[in-house]
């Protein structure tokens, strides 16, 4: 059986399948989130906040194995350690006095620190470098579940409120002006941003989940002048870039993660050198 | 007599405790009247805008805007913020821009569209509707910002440094619309170009921590040296405007 056409129906290939079905499904978030990480240029934000959601796993499993918590699943304990450092960071950004650098910087340290100490004390087989790096063998039916619900609690708003998340990604004061909650917008902005996170950890790991989030945007941010369109651009590129890594990491035996980023990665840097030849 | 659009009362602001950006401000702008706020940088300028649009709060006194609180009166106001303090790499087209400040009002598409394309026009850049917001000169983004304040149709327009950043065949192109457009509403300008003072207002805010208003006739360069040297302790009493303002490093 050839490789390729194989993939789509042998048995033993089931997880690659679950891979590339979790990554089209993740396409759709990773365009409208990736798109606002990008435009409002909170990568650095969503960096702690991936970090944060480290300690937040390290904290869960802990409880779990340690204390007979059985309800502290790792990605409860994700999903809590995340948002909950998004919107700590995003509070203090809006209304706090502290440097926003100083506060990401902070976040991102100390939700990873937390995260490693807890998974040291906790007992049996952590696999932490598959939070770390992320490993497809992890990805469940529960993930691909979780992502299609994601798909459908961010599409809609992105197409029924595309003006006035247009408006107060370009300009909050005037969003503000003309009625707009900016600050309700922005931390809901801010935690869909962080579940979007939670979500793909499984696929590419903590460490390289922010480069999936912002090359696959920041590419169509190359060729388009419309907010939607880098959306829509984006949410492509995310798919091909998904499947295409999947593909080629195993085709070349290498680490999915690694291999998904390094093709978005060369192909942002192609299109940088493509969109300043044109423009000479 | 006309009503006043703001009126401000023993207004304070300070961003820390220890030092006050605005002091006991107290000033009033009627309905027509065209002002030009000025005064050195850190001065309070801003601040003043800010608290105006309800984007700050005060920490002392009120402001009032066409007889409400300013978060129900912004509806009413246009605005224009400075064009280089908006992400230059947005991707926007002038239109999409410009469809923005239609946000709030309940109106048809069809309706909708028909003010767009009409306010874009009146600035002269209905040719540019598709091109990139980022793909604009100065000039041309300050024009797409002043449609965006027009297009829902203001009672009081706010321009924040409309003239800074732009080359002057666009600030005499500026001038031309800002006078077409005093005739029609109200306007309150910030601005650094103490030209602009002469040419384009009545009505002269003098903004260094404390306020002082002046006829634009009577606003001289010793008035200007005074205000940007901290200076301001005159009171003045003008036939369409008042205000209350004290010094009180002018009264020791």
């Amino acid at each position: 059986m050839n490789f390729f056409p194989g993939i789509f129906i042998a048995p033993e290939f089931g997880f690659l399948r679950r891979a590339l079905l979790f990554g089209l499904l993740a396409a759709p978030a990773l365009g409208i989130v990736g798109t606002l990480v990008v435009t409002r240029r909170i990568a650095s934000l969503a960096g702690a906040s991936a970090h944060a959601a480290l300690g937040g796993m390290g904290i869960a499993l802990f409880l779990a194995r340690v204390c007979g918590i059985s309800a502290a699943t790792p990605m409860l304990g994700a999903i809590c350690g995340a948002v909950g450092a998004a919107l700590i960071v995003g509070i203090v950004t809006l209304h706090g006095k502290e440097r926003e650098d100083t506060v990401i910087g902070v976040v991102w340290a100390l939700g990873m620190s937390v995260g490693l100490i807890f998974l040291d004390r906790t007992p049996g087989y952590v696999d932490w470098q598959g939070y770390l790096f992320g490993n497809i063998l992890l990805l469940s039916k529960t993930d691909l579940m979780s992502m299609a619900l994601l798909d459908a609690v961010l599409i809609p708003p992105a197409v029924l409120g595309y003006r006035k998340i247009l408006a107060l990604s370009f300009d909050p004061d005037f969003a503000a002006i003309r009625g707009i909650k900016v600050e309700a917008y922005y931390l809901t902005i801010l935690a869909l941003t962080a579940l979007t996170i939670v979500l793909l950890i499984n696929l590419v790991g903590i460490i390289l989940v922010i480069a999936l989030l912002t090359l696959p945007a920041a590419t169509a941010g190359c060729f388009t002048r419309r907010l939607k369109s880098m959306m829509f651009a984006a949410a492509l590129l995310a798919a091909l870039f998904v499947a295409g890594g999947i593909a080629g990491s195993v085709a070349l035996l290498l680490p999915t993660g690694p291999v998904i980023v390094v093709a978005a990665g060369i192909i942002y840097l192609a299109a940088l050198a493509v969109r300043r030849f044109a423009r000479r | 007599m006309k009503n006043p659009i703001i009126e401000i009362s023993h207004l304070n602001f300070s961003y820390e405790a220890a030092s006050p950006v605005l002091k006991d401000v107290d000033f009033s702008v009627l309905r027509g009247q065209s002002g030009c706020i000025v005064g050195p940088n850190g001065g309070g300028k801003s601040t003043l805008l800010k608290l105006l649009l309800g984007l700050l709060t005060p920490t002392g006194g009120s402001i009032r805007l066409f007889g409400e609180t300013p978060e129900r009166g912004r509806l009413k106001v246009g605005y224009m913020p400075q064009y280089h303090l908006l992400d230059p790499a947005f991707p926007v087209t002038a239109y999409e821009v410009v469809r923005t400040g239609r946000i709030g009002l309940k109106t048809s598409r069809r309706e909708e569209k028909t003010r767009v394309t009409a306010a874009m026009d009146e600035l002269g850049i209905g040719h540019l509707a598709d091109v990139s917001f980022a793909g604009l000169s100065g000039g041309q983004r300050q024009r797409v910002l002043i449609a965006r304040a027009l297009v829902c149709e203001p009672e009081l327009l706010l321009l924040d440094e409309p003239t800074a950043n732009i080359d002057p065949g666009a600030e005499e192109q500026f001038y031309a619309t800002l006078a077409s457009l005093r005739r029609r509403m109200t306007v309150l300008t910030v601005s650094h170009d103490l030209g602009f003072v002469s040419r384009e207002t009545d009505l002269v805010i003098c903004v260094n921590k404390f306020v002082s208003i002046h006829e634009a006739g009577n606003f001289t360069a010793e008035t200007a040296n005074a205000v940007y040297h901290h200076r301001v302790g005159l009171i003045k009493h003008e036939h369409d405007c008042f205000c209350h303002c004290h010094h009180p490093e002018d009264e020791k």
